[in-house]
């Protein structure tokens, strides 16, 4: 009886297992396909209520031209990639450089100053940006890509992340390619680097990722409409269009397209590096 | 090296540590700077403009000693927003790591599929969150919103997702755990992958029920990453602001049941131009954070092993 009750369970869990699983998905899923139909209706069938209306009756694709036109989408795409990528590069570059010498080199001063990346970790990034506004203002470069990038020249976390990754590499690589005649700098770039690829990989889209999704700084620091990345331009939009669902949600789609797209095709490269960034510290 | 007597090699570097430390400060050089200027001054400059008074047009700031802290002291929303902080983080990183740890533990066996729900729930994490909220906004929309339609369906009364006072943090608490479970998901997966199988199927022939290996098993050893999943989660959900910001205005009479402490940082330093008294709020954030973490760090030892 025992057993009988228990291979009856074994067959029945994964089927209610899934049933659960599923039903999650939906709901991690339909909110992005209620943004869709959504964004394909006119307003009266956005919100009619009597017959409800699930479906578009004829798909409006017009509202994204609407919405590119009223808005320019094209700068704003322009601004969130510029701010992306420069973000990435400084914090990949830098981060790396600094991650080497504090994972592989002696020198005086290491353990305090590595002190200091420690201690930025801990603090809430809202601490900074009063100063960094005032900077930025003060050099008279707000509304610039450079405001948004600012924050981001360089990583804390990026250091610490690829510190981690340096410490687990093998020595006696590092003293063979000392032996055959390479200086500090060609060791690092020609044999220590290219073994950490993994941990380049997992920063940058890290990094990548939130910047995409930072909302407080560029609202902060670049007002105009112009000069806003997706994210900052959406908190406007949304107060524009108040009524005009359809249109509202066009502009949602638009803002979270690139990095769906991005994700659709490099899931696992995501998945795992968020992963190991989490993993490694 | 060794023809130096030791003495003088500790009082005057050799040429080749010379050598090393050149080029370790040249290749920390950027970091550290950048980390000075943009990180490690600024902190003390908040600290310092949170006893000064913003003159108007952000000129002739005044000195005005800790008359910010007496104010926030007798502010009331400056403790709404306490409140409410700790309540969505209670409830986001409560909520949210007991359903990705069951979902971890679910993906992590030989289920069929594994794959295709991993990448599903880890979609929210990748959208930004001003057009999550607005997604969401658009869901909870009272006249014309699905979800309400739905109740009706049923014959429920309409509910006021975002402008009643009491349903409004529900509602943030419900896209703040949606949009971060995917995360805390896929680390905690990555913590039961280093668990050997061997201990599972000892227990097996054992005869330990599934709820005592997930007892006994799983959460002593997924522990580490359980605990930086808490520690991270905790100080992302401290610093709630997008999902509260897109959500609802000043004018909404939900906004003192909801307003978050960045949400008011930001509303005091960048909408009334008041940055001594933001900056005196968002000290309230680092002191509770650095509270926080110190207490996690101290109960740490009585229940995270590391092996």
């Amino acid at each position: 009886m025992e057993k009988l009750s228990f291979s009856f369970r074994k067959r029945r869990a994964p089927i209610l297992l899934h049933a659960v699983l599923i039903l999650i998905s939906v709901i991690m899923v339909f909110p992005f396909v209620w943004m869709v139909l959504t964004s394909l209706k006119t307003v009266t069938e956005s919100t009619r209520m009597a017959p409800f209306s699930f479906l578009p009756e004829s798909f409006q694709w017009v509202n994204y031209a609407t919405v590119w036109k009223q808005n320019d989408f094209f700068q704003m795409y322009l601004n969130t990639f510029g701010m992306v990528a420069l973000r990435v590069l400084c914090a990949v570059v830098f981060s790396a450089m600094a991650a080497y010498a504090f994972a592989r080199l002696t020198f005086p001063g290491k353990r305090f100053l590595f002190g200091l990346v420690l201690f930025q970790m801990m603090v809430p990034t809202q601490v900074f940006v009063i100063p960094q506004y005032l900077m930025v203002d003060a050099m008279g470069m707000r509304n610039t890509l450079f405001a948004l990038v600012f924050p981001g020249l360089v990583s804390a976390f990026g250091t610490f992340l690829l510190r981690q990754f340096f410490m687990g590499l093998p020595k006696e690589l590092e003293e063979s390619a000392r032996l055959d005649g390479c200086n500090i700098g060609q060791t690092f770039v020609w044999v220590m680097l290219p073994l950490t690829h993994s941990g380049l990989a997992a920063l940058a889209i890290f990094t990548a990722l939130f910047a995409f999704k930072d909302l407080m700084w560029p609202l902060v620091v670049n007002t105009d409409i112009g000069a806003a990345t997706l994210s900052s331009a959406l908190s406007k939009i949304g107060s524009s269009y108040s009524v005009d669902y359809p249109n509202l949600m066009a502009a949602s789609v638009l803002a979270v397209v690139p990095m769906l797209l991005l994700y659709s095709v490099f899931q696992r490269q995501f998945i795992e590096g968020i992963a190991t960034s989490g993993g490694k510290l | 090296m060794s023809q130096f007597p030791a003495a003088e090699r500790k009082a005057r570097p050799t040429q080749r540590q010379w050598n090393e430390w050149r080029w370790a400060w040249g290749l920390i050089a950027p970091t550290m700077i950048g980390l000075i200027v943009l990180n490690i001054i600024p902190i003390f400059q908040t600290v310092y403009m949170s006893f000064f008074k913003s003159g108007a047009f952000g000129k002739g700031n005044l000195y005005v000693g800790l008359e910010n802290y007496r104010t926030l002291l007798a502010d009331t929303q400056v403790w709404s927003a306490t409140r409410n902080t700790l309540v969505y983080t209670l409830c986001v990183v409560g909520i949210g790591t007991v359903l990705a740890l069951l979902l971890a533990v679910a993906l992590n066996g030989r289920l069929r599929g594994k794959g295709v729900y991993r990448t599903l729930y880890f979609i929210p994490m990748v959208a930004t969150p001003a057009a999550v909220t607005l997604i969401w906004k658009w869901l909870y929309n009272y006249r014309f919103g699905l979800f309400n339609h739905l109740l009706s369906v049923f014959g429920i009364a309409p509910v006021n997702w975002i402008d009643d006072p009491n349903v409004a943090m529900i509602s943030i608490v419900i896209v703040g755990i949606w949009s971060t479970l995917g995360y805390s998901m896929v680390l905690l997966i990555a913590g039961l992958q280093e668990i050997p199988r061997d201990y599972y199927e000892a227990a097996q022939i054992d005869g330990a029920s599934a709820q005592k290996q997930f007892f006994h098993i799983t959460v002593p050893l997924v522990s580490p990453t359980l605990f930086f999943v808490l520690v991270t989660s905790v100080i992302t959900a401290m610093q709630v602001f997008d999902i509260v910001y897109m959500m609802l205005g000043v004018t909404s009479p939900s906004y003192d049941a909801t307003v978050s402490l960045v949400y008011l940082f930001y509303n005091n330093s960048f909408k009334y131009s008041n940055k001594g008294y933001g900056s005196a709020v968002i000290m309230v954030l680092l002191v509770i954070i650095l509270l926080i973490t110190a207490l996690q760090n101290r109960m740490q030892k009585k229940w995270v092993h590391y092996q």
